[in-house]
Formats: structure tokens, C-alpha cells, sequence
């Protein structure tokens, strides 16, 4: 087999070394009753071509040569060639977590310059090395949220990825939490102040506002931010697009945010691997959760990266760790970075506002569902059919169209939710519009 | 004698945004062809942001010479033998790379319609299929990101089930050999940890456990082969134990590259294990990840996968959302795919007979290693092991050497260090595993490398105590890290 590098020769001179005789000698000291009595019903191995040539096959079962207006939390955005570039170096691909700093200076550098833009473009003063995706990223800014405070119950927005609220849920069920949700505004599609201020109460821990929310529209952080505080709660700030922060204020006022670096250059590979990331304010860095690297200096004097503050993490404080992650997306975060450094200040800035013009572009030929303010994705009502048959008609001129609401929000069942991305062509564009006018 | 490296040029290079200087561009957008549109008017103004302060600015060759010097500041499996305990740093066949970014499966959205998703569905379903029959459990779910959330994901399949029956029980066993991640998963799921002590010989404790186990105890979590890299033996009584009281067996999958294709949890008597697709199936860890901890239940806990589960419906697969008793979903979507796509390739690649091979020389690369280096460290557990090995510091640490200086010394020779002070169990332990894709040219180099450096533990201590010397970046404060953290650049 290919991957097994020893020669038959070089096996029998080990077995000789170890005094055993045949393979089966190792394992001879395993119970008779859970040792496998058959070999495994798997077929032989093939060789790379085939390999190929069968993910190949399963490829072109999915959608081929379309176009997609589909965002909701994974979007299409160029990925620089630079990228793949770099993460295919084996020196990144196939290094262990930088347990051992000495020769680990490479990818713990890159994770440092990571930590330093993730606070950039969120205006926090801390960030982690990377959480498994946004999801979870915001189950986790609750869980830390509910330590930094004492207090135990969540307040989310209804306008936060349905899937993320679900994820919350999953992890608060079980330590007794109670989350509670609070609505939008069904005109502006921004969160219902009033529901939020009416819901809050001194036992909550977290207030948890997406923005650009769900819908795409850009919500009210400052205003959230000084209700949660009245009543000494955090707000936990979610994004799901990270390219609107090119051109939207950072959520400074939040205590925590958690969001989803996708758009940064890591393909939608059909849900995962992405990226999730916490930021947050330096007093709480203490309660975060997952890998944070550090400044230092080696034995010479020369600067020198290392991971750092490993008494919140499982393997030194087990049971009684801010979190049990360990394995996080270090070479996605890896991705992330050299996406932010290929657009760099002036790139990032120019991409969003593509972003921005696309989305305007489409949004202006159509009627959008909410009169807030939105960045590339936008809700719009769909009339005289399903939006169903709607994408159906799409289909047919290849083009995916914008993932029908009533799957998450009963009260939008005649409405899609559309993304265009700097990816979005203009005649694409107005056939989707020709097709919901 | 030092024969596997010698030291050559190694490039400085500055932090990124010591790099950056105003007006600098590695990027060109397209011309918009839909007329521009101003950012004030479109977002109101008061949310527009001023220039993101401090963020990268440098040309497209400064940016790859950037990371490309950086890159070779790392050690990686593609320099040599990575032999840390537990991790299984095996080869990260290339082929896994080319698939999982066929355009197709890479540009897959996760909301895209499933009659255009079947592809990847597939390619789920048949991993899903292969890796039940290695572990000879009944259902998986695919979609924990990792192994501690896939622990995560176990301990509250097992929670659901015992409320479902009535009690989800106080609290969770687990062995004082257990990776940390199994006590801090317990704790997140909402139980109370009770450790329970190793015997001499470092295994289960049959007589401890058969007094513990009451009607509080949720589950038993245990790795196996443990973290000694040796089998519990008794495995099947401890199960048994277990499920007379009605609690459950839970295993820490780890370890799975020694138990490939020669026995399979599900027949000695676990009832939900976790997968690391990063060890064992030969997905890259990227410096850190991403993994994927898929996993795998006996029928009874099948009611409480997460959702979406992934099931067959005439000729077509389609995920199944309406499912009363599940304990929801463990993160968006449906997993990380595309870690998913690169084990099946690797499955694939082996094919049955190729992965029971693997095991094979993965376990015979241990005893290897143990054999050669037992006249030099001492071992503090004699029992046989699989596909790793634990030796303690005690005969070096005479000399003040202990087993972190081993490790550091052994940068100097071209080698990544082994596990370093893990298991807990073992008093200053050096965890070896050197994993099936290592030859004996790189298996005797390493072993030569470690009698050198215990002997000069005898005839100069200090040399190892201060290493590495060789290594581009000497001995790193980790301490001075901790005290005062600087964990971003400032200007």
C-alpha cells in the first residue's frame, strides 16, 4: 500500500528485533471475544486516478455551472489564489497544534497576526487563535458570558441564524439554561427594542443581537448594548458576513462578539470547515474560551510567539476548563489571514462596497421585505406563487435562487432571503429580478 | 551523534504589520457593472467605520514571502517523524487535498436544494456506512467539527437517553489516564466528574468500578486502547458491569489507529464513541485543525443523533429534520465536509485489507520503539502495548534531566518532540507514537537520537536542560507568556 512506507524485508528485521514471528503475535494479548473474527466488508484499496475519478462522479451530482443567490451564513466570495497557495505548504498543512513553541514559530506568528486583525475588524481588544464556526462560537460567547457574570439565563434574537440559535439550545439544555427570544420589528426587520427591554431582566447573563442580522439588515448594536448594560447583562454580537465589516462600524460597544470568517476565503465545501472566532473586551480574556497565542522572548532574547493563559483550557484544568474545545480550524484561520492580507486595508474596503453595489443593484429592480438598512442580503416577498416555484423557475435557467424563509420563520413563508456577492453577474442579476417581478 | 538535520539559512521576517506601508495592494477587483453605490447613503453614514486602523497593507509578493518564511519557521509530518503520543501524526496523503476541492463538492452551498446536493450526501453516506462497520456500531452522526465536541455530543446522546428513561443520572467515570477534554465534555453536559484510579498495572480497575457504579452513574468513559497505548483487557466484564446498573459505555476514539480492522468497539460491548477523522483517518491538522469527531452509537441511542440525520428515500437521500427526540444540532449545517471528503478518500485508498495493514505496522512501529529504547528509560508499565509507548524520566531526572528537556533536546536532532508530562498517571511521562507511515530508516534515527540524548543526560545534563541550540528560536518563556499576556501586536 502506498501510504506504508516499509519494505517486506524491513518488516521482518523489526518483528526479529521484537522477537515475534508473524503480525498476529501483536495483538495476541487481546480478549479472544474483541478481537474481529472476519476482516472488514470494505472493498480493496484503489488507486489515485480512481479516487479521482469517483469524487469526480459525486461532483457532478451536485449543481454544476450555476449561479447561486443563496447566503444565509455561508457565501460565495472570490477566493484568492494566494490562499490555497499557502495553505498547501506541508509546513502548515501537516503541523500539529504549536504545543512546542521552539518549532512552531510559523504558524504560531500567523495565528498572533490572526488574533491582531480579528480586533481590528471587530474594535475588541482580545481575540482567540479560533473557534470550530460561528455557531458555535456563539453557544460558547453565551457559556462565557454566564461565567464573566454569574448569572444564568440567555436573551437571543430572533433575527440570529436560526441554526445558531438551535446550537445554543443544545448546549444550554442540559446545564439548566434558560434562553428566551426576542423579536424584530416586522417592518425594519431590526430587533424589537421594546420586546428586548420588556424580556430583560436581572438574571440575564447575555443579550445576543446579530448584525447584519439574519435578514441581511444592519441592527441596532449601540442601542442593544445600553439596554443589556442597564440591567448588567453582555451583549454578545454575532456576524455571519465578515465581509461587511470592510465597511460597517466595528461593534465596539460589545462585551463579546462571535462570528463566522467563511467569507474570508474558505469555500462553502457544502457547510464545513469553516472558521468561528471571540473577540472581547481585555477584562474578560480570562474567561475565554480556546487557544490564545502570546507575545514572549526566547532564551536569546529574540521575540518570540507562544501559546499562553493554558490554565483555561482542559488539558491543564480539566472538568473545571472554561471550555472542552482542543482541536480548533487553526489552517481556516490560516486561510482567513492571508485573505485579509491580500485585500489588505484598502482591498476589504473596496470588496464590501462590490458587495454593497451588487446587492443594492438587485434589491433596487425588487421590493424588499424590511425597510432597515442592509448590507448584501436582503428578504424579499415573493407574489402570485410559492417562492418554491419561484426557485423551481430559476432552476431552469440555471440559477440557484434565495433560500424560502417558511423553513425558519412561519410569518415569512411567501418571502426568499437573496445574497449577491462581488461573484453576482449583472445578467444573472436581472433574470432573478425578471423572474420574482 | 546528530544525523538527520544540519543547520542551513532561515529568512527573518517581520510581523505582518511591521511589513504594511500606506497605499501597498496584493489585490484587483473586477470593474462593477452595476453602478457603484455610496456606502453613507446605502448603510446611513453613522454606520459606515473610518479605515480599519493598523490592517495589512503589502503587495502580493511581500505577502507570499511572508507566509512562505514563516512556513519554514514550523517542523511538519512533510520534514519527518512527528511521534506524539496520542495525536497520531501520520502521513496527510496529498490526493485527500486534490478531491476535497473539486469544484463541485467545494462549492457546494449547505442550503442549496438537495436534488443538486446528492453528491455530497453520497459521499456522507458512504463514510457514514464504512465507519460504522470499522467501529461495529449502528447509526452516526457526522456533524460534531471535532473529537471534544464529539464528546460533547455523546455524553448529551447519553443524557437524553437516561432522561428519556426516566433519570439522567449525577455523574461520569473517568479513569485518571483520560484525555482532559473527556472531564471538561462531562462538565458541559451537566454532570459531575468522579475519577476513578488506575490499577498497578495502569488499567480499568474491575473491583474499584463494580463498588462505584450505582444508580447515579451516568456512563464510564474510557479510551481504549488507553492512554498507556495498552488494550483494557477487561473491557467486556467493565461493560457489563456497567449496563447491569443501567449506565452506559462511553470510549474515546483516540486511540482507533491500533484497533483498525482487528477489533471493533461495538463488539466488546460500547455503546457510543467518538472518532478523531484528524488522527486516524489522515486528515491534515493544519497546525491546529480543523478535525472532525463523527459519531457512532449503538441502536439504542440512535433516536437522539442530532439533527438533520441523513436518510435514504427511494433512489434519493434527503436529511430528515423532524425527529422528536433528538438532542438538536451540535453546530450549523451538517459537519466539516470537507474534512469528511478527505477520509473517505483515504478509506478508499486503503480499502479493507490497506487499513487492517496500517494497524498492523502502526502497532509493530511502537513495539519497535519500545523494544529498542527499554534498555534506556525507564518503563513504568509492562504491560504489552498497541500503537504507542510510555516511558517515564525517572532514571535522567537524577541528573535534574526531565522529560521536557528530552523533548527540546530532540528538536536538535530533527525531530518534533513525543507528548510531553501526559498520561497524568505516569510521573514525568514521554508518550511516543510513531504512527504507520514511518520507515525504519526514520524509526532508527529517532531511536538512535534518544539513546544519544540519554547518555548525554549522564555526561552533561546541562547541554539537554538548555536545549534546543540548533533550532532557529532557543528555549521560549512560557512563563513570562503567561504574566504578562500580549496576545495582539500594537504599534
Amino acid at each position: 500500500m502506498r501510504y506504508l512506507p516499509k519494505s517486506d524485508s524491513e518488516r521482518r528485521a523489526m518483528m526479529d528485533a521484537c522477537g515475534i514471528d508473524s503480525p498476529e503475535a501483536l495483538f495476541a494479548h487481546l480478549p479472544e471475544a474483541a478481537r474481529m473474527k472476519r476482516p472488514l466488508d470494505l472493498a480493496p484499496g484503489i488507486s489515485e486516478y480512481e479516487i479521482v475519478d469517483y469524487f469526480r462522479q459525486r461532483a457532478e451530482r451536485n449543481a454544476n455551472g450555476y449561479a447561486s443567490f443563496l447566503g444565509a451564513g455561508a457565501y460565495n466570495h472570490f477566493r484568492p489564489v494566494l490562499v490555497d497557495t499557502v495553505v498547501s505548504r506541508g509546513e502548515f498543512l501537516t503541523s500539529y497544534t504549536p504545543y512546542q513553541a521552539e518549532i512552531s514559530q510559523g504558524i504560531l506568528t500567523t495565528i498572533f497576526e490572526f488574533q491582531t486583525m480579528m480586533c481590528q475588524l471587530t474594535g475588541m481588544d482580545v481575540a482567540n487563535a479560533s473557534m470550530y464556526d460561528g455557531s458555535t462560537a456563539m453557544a460558547e460567547a453565551v457559556l462565557m458570558a454566564v461565567r464573566a457574570t454569574g448569572k444564568g439565563r440567555a436573551l437571543v434574537a430572533r433575527s440570529v441564524h436560526p441554526e445558531y440559535r438551535e446550537v445554543l439550545r443544545t448546549y444550554a439544555r442540559y446545564q439548566g439554561m434558560p434562553v428566551e427570544e426576542f423579536g424584530y420589528v416586522p417592518e425594519a426587520g431590526t430587533i424589537d427594542l421594546e420586546d428586548l427591554d420588556r424580556k430583560l431582566d436581572g438574571l440575564t447573563a447575555a443579550v445576543v443581537v446579530q448584525s447584519p442580522n439574519f435578514f441581511g439588515v444592519v441592527d441596532q448594536v449601540k442601542t442593544a448594548a445600553e439596554i443589556a448594560h442597564r440591567r448588567g447583562a453582555l451583549l454578545v454580537v454575532v456576524f455571519t458576513e465578515a465581509v461587511s465589516l470592510g465597511v460597517l462600524e466595528p461593534p465596539a460597544e460589545a462585551d463579546i462578539v462571535a462570528g463566522e470568517l467563511q467569507s474570508f476565503a474558505i469555500s462553502p465545501s457544502y457547510g464545513g470547515p469553516y472558521a468561528g472566532i471571540i473577540a472581547a473586551r481585555e477584562r474578560h480574556m480570562r474567561q475565554m474560551p480556546g487557544r490564545l497565542v502570546g507575545q514572549t522572548t526566547d532564551s536569546r532574547g529574540n521575540r518570540a510567539f507562544c501559546l499562553t493563559l493554558s490554565t483555561r483550557e482542559q488539558h491543564i484544568r480539566r472538568e473545571k476548563a472554561t471550555s472542552n474545545i482542543c482541536t480548533n480550524q487553526a489552517l481556516i484561520a490560516l486561510m482567513a489571514s492571508v485573505f485579509m492580507t491580500v485585500y489588505g486595508k484598502q482591498g476589504l474596503r473596496e470588496l464590501a462596497e462590490q458587495n454593497l453595489a451588487k446587492a443594492h443593484y438587485l434589491a433596487g429592480k425588487l421590493k424588499p421585505r424590511f425597510c432597515g438598512r442592509f448590507f448584501n442580503e436582503f428578504a424579499v416577498r415573493v407574489e402570485g406563487r410559492t417562492p418554491d416555484e419561484v426557485n423551481k423557475a430559476l432552476l431552469k435557467k440555471k440559477i440557484i435562487g434565495g433560500l424560502p424563509l417558511w423553513r425558519f420563520y412561519p410569518e415569512l413563508a411567501d418571502c426568499i432571503l437573496l445574497c449577491a456577492t462581488e461573484m453576482s453577474g449583472r445578467a444573472a442579476m436581472d433574470s432573478v429580478a425578471e423572474a420574482l417581478a | 551523534m546528530i544525523t538527520k538535520v544540519r543547520n542551513h539559512i532561515s529568512q527573518n521576517e517581520p510581523l505582518l504589520f511591521e511589513r504594511s506601508s500606506p497605499g501597498k495592494k496584493a489585490y484587483q477587483l473586477p470593474e462593477l457593472d452595476v453602478p457603484g453605490v455610496d456606502a453613507g447613503e446605502a448603510l446611513g453614514a453613522e454606520n459606515v467605520r473610518p479605515e480599519i486602523e493598523g490592517f495589512p497593507e503589502v503587495s502580493e509578493v511581500e505577502a507570499i514571502r511572508h507566509y512562505t518564511r514563516l512556513s519554514t519557521w514550523n517542523y511538519a509530518i512533510d520534514y519527518g517523524m512527528y511521534p506524539l503520543g496520542s495525536c497520531t501524526m501520520k502521513y496527510n496523503p496529498r490526493i485527500n487535498e486534490l478531491v476535497a476541492r473539486i469544484e463541485g463538492l467545494a462549492w457546494a452551498h449547505p442550503y442549496q436544494p438537495e436534488a443538486l446536493a446528492q453528491g455530497s450526501m453520497e459521499v456522507m453516506a458512504r463514510l457514514e456506512a464504512a465507519l460504522a462497520e470499522i467501529t461495529g456500531m449502528d447509526a452516526l452522526t457526522l456533524q460534531p467539527a471535532a473529537g471534544a465536541h464529539g464528546e460533547l455530543t455523546g455524553i448529551l446522546l447519553i443524557r437524553a437517553l437516561l432522561e428519556k428513561r426516566g433519570n439522567p443520572r449525577k455523574k461520569i467515570l473517568i479513569p485518571d489516564s483520560a484525555h482532559g477534554t473527556n472531564p471538561a465534555s462531562a462538565a458541559i453536559a451537566g454532570y459531575a466528574v468522579e475519577n476513578v484510579k488506575s490499577t498497578e498495572t495502569g488499567l480499568l480497575d474491575v473491583s474499584a468500578l463494580e463498588r462505584i457504579v450505582d444508580e447515579d452513574v451516568a456512563a464510564l468513559m474510557v479510551t481504549n486502547p488507553n492512554t498507556l497505548g495498552v488494550f483494557e483487557e477487561n473491557i467486556i466484564p467493565v461493560a457489563e458491569i456497567l449496563h447491569a446498573k443501567g449506565a452506559l459505555l462511553y470510549m474515546d476514539g483516540a486511540n482507533m489507529n491500533a484497533l483498525v480492522g482487528i477489533a471493533r468497539p461495538g463488539d466488546f460491548g460500547v455503546d457510543v464513541l467518538h472518532l478523531n477523522l484528524h488522527k486516524t483517518f489522515s486528515t491534515p491538522h493544519g497546525g491546529g485543525g480543523p478535525g472532525a469527531g463523527p459519531v457512532a452509537v449503538k441502536k439504542v441511542l440512535e433516536p437522539f443523533l442530532p439533527i438533520p440525520r441523513l436518510k435514504r428515500s427511494g433512489k434519493k437521500l434527503t436529511f430528515d429534520y423532524k425527529r422528536k427526540d433528538s438532542i438538536g444540532r451540535v453546530r450549523a449545517f451538517y459537519g466539516n465536509f470537507g474534512v469528511l471528503v478527505r477520509a473517505l478518500a483515504y478509506i478508499l485508498a486503503h480499502g479493507g485489507p490497506g487499513l487492517r495493514n496500517a494497524t498492523v505496522d502502526a502497532v509493530l512501529n511502537a513495539v519497535y520503539i519500545r523494544k529498542q529504547l527499554e534498555p534506556y528509560f525507564d518503563l513504568p508499565y509492562g504491560s504489552p502495548n498497541m500503537h504507542e509507548v510510555v516511558f517515564s524520566d525517572e532514571r535522567q531526572a537524577k541528573n535534574g534531566v526531565r522529560t521536557g528537556d528530552i523533548a527540546k533536546r530532540l528538536i536538535d536532532y530533527g525531530f518534533h518532540p513525543y507528548t510531553v508530562s501526559f498520561p497524568l498517571i505516569v510521573h514525568g511521562a514521554l508518550m511516543i507514537e510513531p504512527t504507520e507511515t514511518e520507515g525504519k530508516r526514520e524509526l532508527d534515527q529517532f531511536i538512535e537520537a534518544m539513546i544519544s540524548i540519554a547518555k548525554e543526560a549522564e555526561s552533561d545534563p546541562q547541554l539537554v536542560k538548555t536545549a534546543p541550540h540548533n533550532a532557529r528560536t532557543s528555549r521560549v518563556d512560557e512563563v513570562g507568556a503567561a504574566r504578562k499576556p500580549v496576545v495582539r501586536w500594537k504599534p
